[in-house]
């Protein structure tokens, strides 16, 4: 390495504990928001994983782009409500045509999300570039997002009271609509994750289930996607979830646990971003990356430790 | 829609033409240039034409620069792409190209400068170890291949992202051209980019024409290719490090987000446009590097236009092309062959009328009058006639005065189609149990679609029955090929 840049001194205090004491007012919403996103998307991201459609939140959220581009064109500005609206239509077009495409030719499906977010969001950023004009939407917060800016909003006050920033409020609203769906349609979700046939026979709507969890994925993308940029999104859908799995196989169990490694990585992500003064979106999903790592390792189901354990035991 | 656009051409033909295309536009250029010429200055044109015209006559060096690189790289992924879709692998490109981004960070801070080689080899390790993760948490865990896709491409990303937002915060770094290893820029390629790429191209073509039947084992069927003896092991890990050295030296022009755009959608639209594999991969590398040549062209028509997205776009407009006017599975030719059948069944249905009238009097008159065609169809003389018409410019039937007379062609395929029809329902109430009063509908659907070899089958094992469940005659096959006494009114 360089003389130039050295690892910073690491201060516990500075890193893990004062962001939330003397700092509050700069994390203490961009804390809460970042669990309110992870928390949205694990929860959710634990069925995409059942369902082997992890990879529908990649090709959602990368077609957002062109949605939000093209209703900020249209509306003039950056309203939220035409932004949102343009960005959920988008995203139901992007699994829209994926599905045709899977359906009517005989690529599959994997080749069909590639086609689809790459051509959308190749769109999204031609047009944002075409038009930077009339635009401000910065390429680099298409990737990194900008959760700094949540704690920069002004609080929503109602009367004399003083709520959280607008972002906030829709997420944590996003994040109850999410508890509320999982909550009342728990039974659907489950019997149609596992076992389509089953839950046909049992009367569960299937396709209509598979349409609601789309729409739902396109909300949380959406939603997410102004603070944790397009990419490291998949991150947020995948990790909690991935990390539940190695740690338990019943499905109440991984969602208490998504919630955990939500608010853990959040904590621990903060905590990097002021050490090494790096992007707080990023640094969030790599502290989240870190605890999947850690399960991988240490994992009490199949861990990669207790395996040469066990395979050592059996040997001698 | 007409049948020359969407008639049955084959692959080959199709390629033959979108190459013909290419090299008309081509020379329509080329003859532009005189024209250009006469027109003087670049001030007398407008400023878009100046451009395209500074493009096209490739003596500006950094036009040079970056056509030879978006030629070279949209050629190399497209031919390593050929194999990832055939392998349905096409997600691991995405991955392998979010995971470099670590690789070229930590290349750049390697010796603090955007130094092509150190960033190849940074960036290359870092995909070979996003892929070998992907394998390793499938392995080992209950993660399915697509959450270990997804896991490694957004978390390895992260850190890259981690890393770059701290080279950005460098007091002296210039990290000017890093940011474009996210959307890419080709106008940043220089003549040591291009070296790189040329490198890289010329072992990817020369590895995949000496390896071929190797590649092609392994891709297709690992096992057998061990059995072989072949080093199937060492082929795919030689595929991926070519794989990883692809996606680098494309990560300049296109950006980290789209690389896996040059990978999957080129071979995507061969694989629409034919089934043979070497053909494949030639189709997919020549579109590949002719979406490179195009997203370049236009790019370099705007200012600060990002090639990378452009690049993406003529790919996957070739690719809509493909799936909308694609000769094996393209929708319009799906729509022509259905429309084509739709049509055939009406007309044989028609000739099937015409010979139950006629066989009610034993085949006594030469003709079948639209009346009595209507009043068997249940059909107004107007529809019929229509009908009648139709078969007369399929050559099936001639219109004499409100008669219709079978011509040969229409005697012969009349008399197949009631055989196909009565044979079937013979044989579902001889051999399946079917009722005599349900068979009719079964038969109806079958008797268009029943081939030659079907109905020499039948006819063996129904013993060559003369008589159908309801008590009329199957015209045999044997009596078809000789001329009937109908066809002596058709022949005259």
């Amino acid at each position: 390495m360089t003389p130039e840049w050295v690892l910073p001194a690491f201060d516990a205090h500075a890193a893990l504990v004062a962001p939330w004491t003397e700092h509050r007012d700069t994390f203490g919403w961009v804390g809460v928001m970042g669990f309110c996103v992870a928390a949205a998307c694990g929860l959710l991201g634990n069925y995409l994983l059942l369902r082997r459609m992890a990879l529908m939140g990649d090709a959602v959220s990368h077609s957002v782009l062109p949605g939000l581009v093209i209703a900020f064109l249209v509306s003039g500005g950056r309203g939220t409500g035409p932004m949102f609206a343009g960005a959920l239509v988008a995203g139901l077009v992007a699994t829209l045509i994926i599905d045709l495409l899977q359906s009517r030719t005989p690529l599959k499906q994997d080749a069909a999300i590639g086609i689809v977010f790459s051509t959308l969001f190749a769109i999204g950023v031609v047009l944002a570039v075409a038009f930077a004009g009339q635009i401000d939407l910065d390429p680099d917060c298409v990737l990194n997002g900008e959760l700094l800016f949540v704690a920069l909003e002004p609080s929503v006050a109602v009367g004399s009271l003083t709520l959280a920033p607008p972002a906030v409020i829709r997420m944590a609203s996003v994040l109850a609509l999410v508890i509320a769906v999982i909550v009342v349609g728990y039974r659907a979700l489950l019997v149609s994750s596992f076992d389509p046939g089953i839950a046909r026979s049992a009367g569960v709507h299937v396709r209509g289930v598979r349409l609601g969890l789309m729409l739902l994925l396109s909300l949380v993308v959406v939603s997410a996607f102004e603070a944790v940029g397009a990419v490291l999104v998949v991150a947020m859908l995948i990790l909690p979830g991935a990390t539940a799995t190695l740690i338990t196989e019943r499905l109440p169990r991984m969602h208490g646990i998504a919630v955990v490694h939500a608010g853990a990585s959040v904590w621990l992500g903060v905590g990097l971003a002021v050490w090494l003064d790096c992007s707080l979106a990023p640094a969030i999903v790599v502290a989240g990356a870190a605890l999947f790592v850690a399960a991988w390792l240490m994992g009490p189901r199949g861990g990669l430790l207790i395996q040469l354990w066990e395979r050592n035991r059996v040997q001698s | 829609m007409n049948r020359t656009v969407c008639g049955g051409f084959s692959g080959r033909r199709f390629g033959a033409l979108v190459i013909g295309r290419g090299l008309a536009v081509l020379a329509a250029a080329a003859l532009l240039v005189p024209w250009v010429q006469a027109q003087g200055t670049a001030g007398a044109l407008g400023g878009e034409m100046a451009q395209a015209w500074r493009f096209l006559r490739l003596e500006d060096p950094a036009v040079r620069y970056v056509v030879w690189g978006t030629l070279l790289l949209g050629t190399t992924c497209g031919l390593l792409g050929g194999f990832m879709v055939v392998r349905r692998m096409a997600l691991v490109g995405d991955a392998l190209s979010h995971a470099v981004l670590p690789g070229v960070a930590v290349g750049f801070l390697w010796n603090m400068s955007r130094d092509p080689v150190a960033i190849f080899v940074g960036a290359t390790i870092a995909g070979l170890i996003g892929t070998a993760f992907v394998s390793a948490l499938t392995r080992t865990t209950r993660l399915k291949e697509d959450a270990a896709l997804g896991l490694v491409l957004a978390s390895f990303f992260a850190v890259g992202l981690c890393l770059l937002s701290l080279i950005q915060r460098l007091p002296s770094a210039q990290s000017a051209g890093l940011s474009h290893f996210l959307f890419g820029q080709a106008a940043t390629i220089g003549p040591e980019d291009i070296r790189v790429m040329a490198v890289v191209a010329a072992v990817v073509i020369l590895f995949v024409l000496a390896l071929y039947k190797e590649l092609v084992a392994v891709a297709f069927d690992a096992a057998f290719a061990r059995s072989q003896g072949l080093p199937a092991a060492v082929v795919h890990h030689a595929f991926m490090f070519l794989l990883a050295a692809a996606v680098v030296i494309a990560l300049q022009a296109v950006g980290v987000v789209l690389v896996s755009a040059l990978l999957v959608t080129p071979a995507a639209t061969a694989y629409l446009l034919t089934r043979s594999l070497p053909r494949l991969l030639l189709y997919s590398a020549l579109l590949g590097g002719a979406a490179g040549l195009a997203g370049a062209f236009l790019s370099f028509l705007g200012p600060a236009l990002p090639t990378g997205p452009l690049i993406v776009i003529a790919a996957s407009v070739w690719f809509g092309v493909a799936v909308l006017f694609g000769p094996r599975e393209g929708w319009c030719i799906r729509l022509w062959r259905r429309r084509v059948g739709v049509g055939r069944t009406r007309r044989e249905n028609t000739l099937k009328s015409m010979y139950h009238v006629a066989e009610v009097d034993g085949f006594a008159r030469a003709g079948v009058t639209l009346e009595e065609l209507a009043a068997r169809r249940r059909e107004t003389v107007e529809e019929v006639r229509r009908l009648g018409v139709e078969l007369r410019s399929h050559g099936l039937a001639r219109l004499e005065r409100e008669v219709l007379y079978f011509t040969p062609e229409g005697r012969r395929r009349a008399g197949e189609i009631v055989r196909n029809h009565r044979l079937w329902e013979l044989y579902l109430t001889q051999s399946a149990n079917f009722a005599p009063d349900h068979v009719h509908d079964h038969a109806e659907n079958i008797e268009h679609v029943l081939g030659e070899a079907v109905v020499r089958e039948l006819e063996r094992r129904l013993n060559h029955a003369r008589w159908d469940p309801h008590g009329r005659i199957i015209p045999s096959s044997s009596e078809l090929e000789r001329p009937a006494p109908l066809e002596g009114g058709g022949l005259r």
